[in-house]
């Protein structure tokens, strides 16, 4: 752009912008601008017509003034007229204003729109230059609307000046970017493809950019330009620094197209066509050669732009993963620049070596640069380095050299930034658990890890290595020797001390024979760090020590003197309080039998996957742990403690032999591997059923639904079989809403008057993880002023096999018929589910049982003996007849069963009080049974008649 | 109290630093600067707290002065005290100005060390303090001169020395008012209420007690009760009500409280005496009839009338009228009968200036204003027409009724003194809607 030349200078425009420098304080420049702008408004108002000169001074006066951060609320109108201009200067500045003034009134719109249209249609290459700029600056749907097909046209033009060019493809991208349902390639695409191979390298690096952006949309309609990105490519590698005489940047020939041409080919896989890979091959190795040659120059330029293409090859070569000699020769140019005393250097060096250590090829040679990384955790001085050279350490790892590495991360972590150390601390856990042949060595290395950062030591962590040393038995003595003699420390974490009292509670047998580590020396060891604990784990705590009676019954009087005192016995924690009683109970009623048998040894556990493992995925993205590695943890991690094959201990038979009750503190047993609703986990879905449902879910039709396959974004109808899912949910508050081979769908439900919690289980059937799982509730139509029902957000990752939670609060306001909607979205494996149930929540869920006398009642239901508010309905059976079963559901439905109240004793009275926010509603019900025409009379009265014509309609199908 | 005081010039740069606590830094002269002076807001609350510190900050022209504190002062006080610092600087070298500051550099900290004392404010009597912070430097001292300083510091009245004589017995007194008003476009009072100051330059001879009476309601309705009842009957609005007042050091509270009397020992020189408030039967010294007509949407006509609403006999002065126009204005053209007006773009108003004006006159001036069509929605906000003048009288209806002096000791009585009274009343925010 041609600088604003000494004789073409506004003077005007320069006075202005020196008087507000020299203004003393802000009221002065306001008062300055304010003269300013009334100047231009008489000016702009002015009868007679302003030349062109003029024109342009008061536009670059408002821009300035706008770009001081007032408001500018006129002057576009110049601003279009100057695009008119045939003077470049004057057109400059116009453009320059509307790019960064757009004002959306429409008219303004259309003649900025005719300007520009203008500008393109002209042969002038810096006018269609001036108007492409114009269109990428603002880039508005508006703009993509009018010109999305001019543009490509322009751009693949062969009478298409090359500059023009260049602002052509750079503007489509832009447009492209915000509006890309617009920017239609179809008939375009292999004239843009061919642009690669445009003489121009300016119109290339443009072009390289949009074809970029295009390709990762649609891959394949762009395949042609791999042959043609790997022969310029070549011809740019091969060619001598000076041959490309303006593209060369300090003797590197044009380096940011070839960065460029290389990310363009991590698009795609290696190319399936011989010569062309070999050529790509060949290039690389180039590359890479080039990157030992001396440098041409000291400037530091030289080496950015050499090394920017030496780091782009790489990925390239590690996104094709396929030339083991290539990875081999990355791997060891990047162990050179391990060392380069340039920080940004090593930083990448370190970042690219992560993903070069997973690729099989290069794992080996990444390993060969232990030393130096390791001297990089120790030395180096930048954070974000350090912690990079930890990832890698942790991505070279293997069972050869994990002893070393554990050692060296554990050595580090003493000294280790705050900000890493949790990470650090999963990192060592896992490579421990993942490596471990030895599990001495796993048991001493987690125990040193708790010793070292406690602070940091996730519960996960010390989850882990409980389950592990529970599930071998050949390690547990080991385990309760070194737990004792970590915990003799004067001053131990309490990780620590939970770890202790759990292993000491469960093994402690194993080291009583010694006399340093008797019965009572290990319980007076425990106990001298009990004061020193939080709630939850002197429960623990607590739970060791009547373990302890069993395993040795000479400490009995003494754990019960501690349980009786009144620090415990009167704990102001009831979960405290509770145990202390309940053991000191057990301890003195239970014989040694029925002891044994309650504070049996814990059975081991079931396998599952690493907590912490999946801890680690979730607090780095799934970016950071490639996914490989992942499963490779896993198997591994299952190896590990997969020991015996008796898997028997299920959850519930864990709990069975804890004489704790179950409470949210959960303590030995309560190795809570995920949110505490996954107790139940999928594969017990049927448990789920059992308890629940009398009649099995399966044998109901509706679940038998296939996967939906309506799968448009708006919320899909309610499934046909919701009615009855409702009904099914009339008298009961748990059960299994809905299921089908993806999905399951389990209800739990409390009410209290008015006020209700709905908790929502989603399970994923599946082993493969739902994504962008959302779920809306509403309430449709006229139900939305007499319910106020409020979800709390789902997490939107549902892991295969995983459940979730979610719990909806409702609140009613008013008496309803109808039921809320529940929209479920989600995506499994690319393609969107949706679908849509009824929530049950009926009007009987707000039920108050009244109980009341047989006179009371008919009194009451004489006074309610207006027609309307009565509902009757006569209906046959639908189930057997049995009284239990009936009074069963009559409860459900929330209503006061009123014995002794009707004459005849075959029937049926309840009342009941629903509870609104706006009203209370009495009701009444009777149901006469007659056994031998197997029908029903149900008769309802309420206060309100709609209210009985609803719970009529709705118990009608119960019977 | 008051941890420290800084004063900056426009652009930040600091000028004064007095630090009287350890509890602030001295970052905290930075970050006044960088939270309040740099900040881009235009409007800037008086109470900043950055931090945890609170400022408190004045601005005099282009000057910032600032108080400083990391505990919870009385706002109000700290307030009172920059403005008596303010007083006391003007007092002793003129205009405060960067130059001024920076001339007086040394005087400055000076002073400070002075009136405030580990952040407790102290004598800030620009008499009092004249005598023993002097700019030619400390005069050769009798002793006994010593020790009148040493007693007038330490003694009870710290405001007044002993030992002043006058040759002729003079007493200055100012009323002096600023009305303010707001009024809806067809003439109704929405809020109006008369702040008042009554400030004295003594100069009389020995330890005089004074007494100065007004006609305060409150002391006219229990005199009348005592007997002259027709006395309040007679002239209608004879006395007013004050709905609250302050007064100066040396007004003895106690007296005021139970007899409602204002008596008092006056410092020398020039003080306040009293300062009030009133919002009942005020007298409004000029309407404002504003006439706005929109013709179009590039036209608008403005006709606004004044009239003079007292004694034909009283001059009014320095009147000035301002009436804002749209922010798209793109021409004016004003016709006025008496005075002068002009469009001043950089204040976006049209400015009427009147020198003089008798009572019971009215004035007109109408204007014609060009607008440019904005593409913007907004509607104009019509701010209200703002005005100033000074009248001859107090609006609040105030009189000085008496102004005694004894003084026992020498032998001057109270018909000696000469007395003068004067009264002011100003505009403060005097605006019509239009």
């Amino acid at each position: 752009m041609p600088a604003v030349s000494k004789g073409d200078g506004m003077r005007g425009l320069a006075v202005f912008i020196s008087d507000i420098r020299n203004c003393k304080s802000k009221e002065a420049e306001i008062k300055r601008i304010n003269k300013e702008l009334a100047n231009i408004r008489s000016k702009f108002k002015g009868d007679k017509a302003l030349d062109g000169y003029s024109k342009k001074k008061y536009v670059c006066k408002l821009l300035f003034i706008f770009l001081l951060g007032h408001d500018i609320d006129f002057g576009h109108m110049e601003a279009v007229n100057l695009l008119s201009s045939n003077k470049y200067t004057e057109k400059q500045i116009g453009y320059l204003f509307i790019s960064v003034l757009v004002n959306s009134n429409s008219e303004l719109i259309r003649l900025i729109n005719n300007a520009i249209k203008n500008d393109l249609s002209s042969r002038n290459p810096t006018f269609m230059c001036l108007a492409l700029h114009c269109i990428a600056n603002v880039g508005s749907r508006e703009m993509a609307e009018a010109f999305a097909g001019e543009i490509p046209r322009i751009l693949v033009a062969g009478d298409t000046m090359d500059s023009v060019k260049q602002s052509a493809a750079l503007c489509l991208l832009r447009l492209y970017k915000t509006s890309p349902d617009l920017v239609l390639m179809g008939e375009w695409t292999s004239r843009v493809v061919h642009l690669l191979n445009d003489q121009h390298m300016g119109v290339v690096t443009a072009a390289i950019s949009l074809i970029t952006c295009l390709s990762q949309k649609n891959p394949d309609e762009f395949k042609t330009c791999v042959s043609l990105a790997v022969s310029r490519l070549s011809r740019i590698v091969s060619s001598a620094s000076t041959d490309l005489q303006d593209y060369t940047y300090y003797f590197v020939p044009a380096p940011w197209l070839s960065c460029k041409l290389l990310r363009l080919l991590q698009c795609y896989p290696p190319p399936e066509d011989g010569a062309v890979k070999g050529r790509l091959v060949e290039c690389l190795e180039t590359i890479l050669n080039k990157a030992q040659e001396p440098p041409k120059s000291k400037k530091v330029q030289h080496s950015n732009a050499k090394n920017a293409i030496l780091f782009e090859a790489i990925s390239l070569i590690i996104h094709y993963d396929s030339e083991p000699n290539l990875l081999v020769r990355a791997c060891n140019q990047l162990g050179q620049f391990l060392q380069h005393r340039e920080t940004n250097l090593r930083y990448l060096a370190l970042e690219s070596m992560c993903t070069l250590a997973s690729s099989e090829f290069s794992h080996e040679a990444v390993k060969t640069h232990i030393e130096t990384v390791i001297n990089a955790l120790k030395t180096e001085r930048d954070v974000s380095v350090r912690q990079r050279a930890a990832d890698l350490l942790y991505a070279m790892c293997d069972r050869s050299n994990a002893k070393q590495i554990v050692a060296e991360m554990l050595s580090y972590l003493e000294t280790a930034d705050y900000s890493i150390r949790e990470e650090m601390v999963l990192k060592v856990a896992i490579l421990a658990e993942k490596y471990a042949v030895d599990y001495s060595w796993y048991v001493d290395t987690i125990l040193n890890l708790i010793r070292i950062a406690g602070d940091y030591v996730s519960e996960e962590v010390w989850y882990r290595v409980i389950q592990i040393v529970i599930n071998r038995d050949d390690v547990q003595g080991y385990a309760a020797k070194t737990v004792f003699e970590a915990l003799q420390a004067p001053a131990c974490h309490e990780n620590m001390v939970k770890v202790g009292g759990y292993i000491l509670g469960e093994f402690g047998n194993l080291i009583a024979g010694d006399p340093r580590s008797s019965p009572l020396v290990q319980f007076n060891l425990l106990h001298s760090k009990f004061h020193l604990c939080s709630v939850p784990t002197r429960a623990l705590l607590l739970s060791a020590y009547i373990k302890f009676i069993n395993l040795f019954p000479e400490t009995k009087s003494t754990i019960q003197e501690v349980l009786r005192s009144d620090s415990q016995i009167r704990n102001s924690d009831v979960e405290l309080q509770q145990r202390a009683v309940e053991y000191l109970k057990l301890s003195s009623i239970a014989s040694t039998d029925v002891l044994a048998t309650v504070l049996e040894e814990m059975p081991p556990f079931p396998e599952r996957e690493s907590s912490i493992l999946a801890k680690l995925k979730k607090k780095k993205g799934p970016g950071a742990v490639s996914v490989n590695e992942l499963e490779e943890g896993k198997r591994e991690g299952g190896e590990l403690n997969g020991g015996g094959g008796e898997r028997g201990g299920d959850n519930s038979t864990i709990a069975a032999s804890n004489a704790s009750t179950p409470s949210p503190s959960a303590d030995l047993l309560g190795l809570r591997t995920g949110p505490q609703v996954s107790a139940a986990p999928p594969s017990a879905g049927s448990l789920l059923v059992d308890v629940f449902s009398e009649a099995g879910v399966n044998d109901d039709g509706f679940l038998s639904s296939a996967p939906p396959s309506a799968v448009s974004e708006d919320a899909a109808p309610p499934l046909p079989e919701s009615n009855e899912l409702l009904n099914k949910f009339v008298c009961k508050n748990n059960g299994v809403l809905f299921e089908n081979q993806l999905l399951q769908i389990g209800i739990k439900s409390e009410y209290r008057q008015n006020l209700g919690r709905m908790y929502l289980f989603y399970g994923n059937k599946t082993s493969v993880q739902f994504v962008t799982f959302t779920t809306t509730v509403s309430c449709p139509g006229e139900l939305h002023p007499q319910l106020n029902v409020q979800a709390k957000p789902v997490e939107p990752l549902i892991e295969g096999g995983a459940q979730v939670q979610q719990v909806i609060n409702i609140e009613c306001l008013g008496d309803f018929c109808e039921a809320p909607l529940l929209n479920i979205k989600f995506r499994y494996g690319g393609a969107l589910q949706n679908l849509s149930l009824k929530l049950p929540v009926t009007i009987n869920k707000f039920f108050q049982p009244t109980e009341m006398a047989s006179h009371d009642f008919f009194q009451r239901w004489k006074q309610l003996s207006q027609p309307q508010q009565e509902a009757q309905k006569i209906f046959k059976a639908s189930h057997a007849m049995d009284t239990e079963v009936i009074k069963a559901k009559l409860l459900g439905l929330g209503m006061a069963l009123l014995e002794n109240v009707d004459p005849n004793p075959e029937n049926f009275v309840c009342a009941g009080v629903i509870q609104t926010k706006a009203q209370q509603v009495g009701s009444l019900l009777r149901l006469e049974p007659n056994a031998q025409a197997q029908m029903y009379r149900l008769t309802l009265r309420s206060s309100k008649d709609t209210v009985s014509k609803r719970l009529c309609e709705l118990l009608a199908e119960q019977f | 109290m008051i941890g420290g005081l800084f004063i900056y010039n426009h652009k930040g740069e600091v000028l004064i630093s007095r630090v009287y606590r350890d509890d602030i830094g001295r970052n905290a002269v930075d970050a006044f600067r960088v939270n309040v002076i740099h900040a881009r807001q235009q409007v800037r609350s008086p109470v900043t707290n950055i931090a945890r510190t609170s400022f408190f900050h004045v601005k005099r022209s282009n000057i910032w002065l600032a108080a400083v504190t990391k505990q919870n002062v009385n706002a109000a006080m700290v307030f009172e005290f920059l403005y008596k610092m303010c007083d006391v600087m003007t007092a002793y070298f003129g205009k405060i100005s960067e130059e001024n500051i920076k001339n007086n550099f040394v005087l400055i900290y000076e002073l400070l060390d002075e009136i405030l004392d580990f952040g407790y404010p102290q004598n800030s009597e620009t008499g009092a303090l004249k005598t023993f912070i002097t700019q030619q430097g400390i005069k050769g001292q009798t002793k006994e001169e010593q020790s009148q300083i040493t007693s007038q510091v330490t003694g009870q009245i710290g405001w007044r020395r002993e030992g002043i004589k006058y040759r002729r017995n003079e007493l200055f007194l100012d009323v002096l008012e600023s009305v303010n008003l707001l009024m809806s476009p067809q003439g109704q009072v929405l809020s109006a209420h008369v702040s008042g100051r009554v400030v004295m330059k003594s100069y009389l001879s020995g330890m005089p007690e004074c007494k100065f009476g007004m006609n305060d309601k409150i002391v006219i309705d229990k005199q009348g009760k005592g007997g002259t009842t027709d006395d309040a009957g007679k002239s209608g609005k004879q006395s007013i009500a004050i709905d609250d007042c302050t007064f100066h050091q040396c007004v003895r509270l106690s007296k005021f409280d139970s007899e409602r009397s204002i008596s008092f020992i006056p410092p020398d020189g020039e003080y306040e005496l009293m300062r009030y408030r009133t919002t009942k039967d005020i007298i409004l010294p000029f309407r404002v009839i504003p006439l706005v007509r929109e013709v179009g949407r590039t036209k608008l006509e403005v006709k606004v009338v004044i009239k003079s609403n007292f004694k034909p006999s009283l001059l009014a002065q320095k009147i000035e009228v301002r009436i804002p126009t749209p922010l798209n204005t793109s021409g004016v053209q004003v016709i006025c009968m008496k005075g002068k007006a002009k469009y001043k773009a950089s204040e976006n108003a049209i400015v009427w200036k009147i020198k003089r004006m008798a009572g019971m006159k009215e004035s007109q001036i109408s204007a014609e204003i060009e607008l440019l069509p904005t593409n913007d929605k907004k509607k104009w906000a019509r701010p209200p027409i703002s005005m100033n003048f000074e009248v001859p009288f107090a609006p609040s209806g105030l009189k000085v009724r008496y102004l005694k002096v004894f003084e026992s000791k020498l032998n001057y009585s109270d018909h000696d003194v000469i007395k003068w009274v004067r009264y002011i009343g100003r505009s403060g925010i005097y605006e019509t809607r239009c």
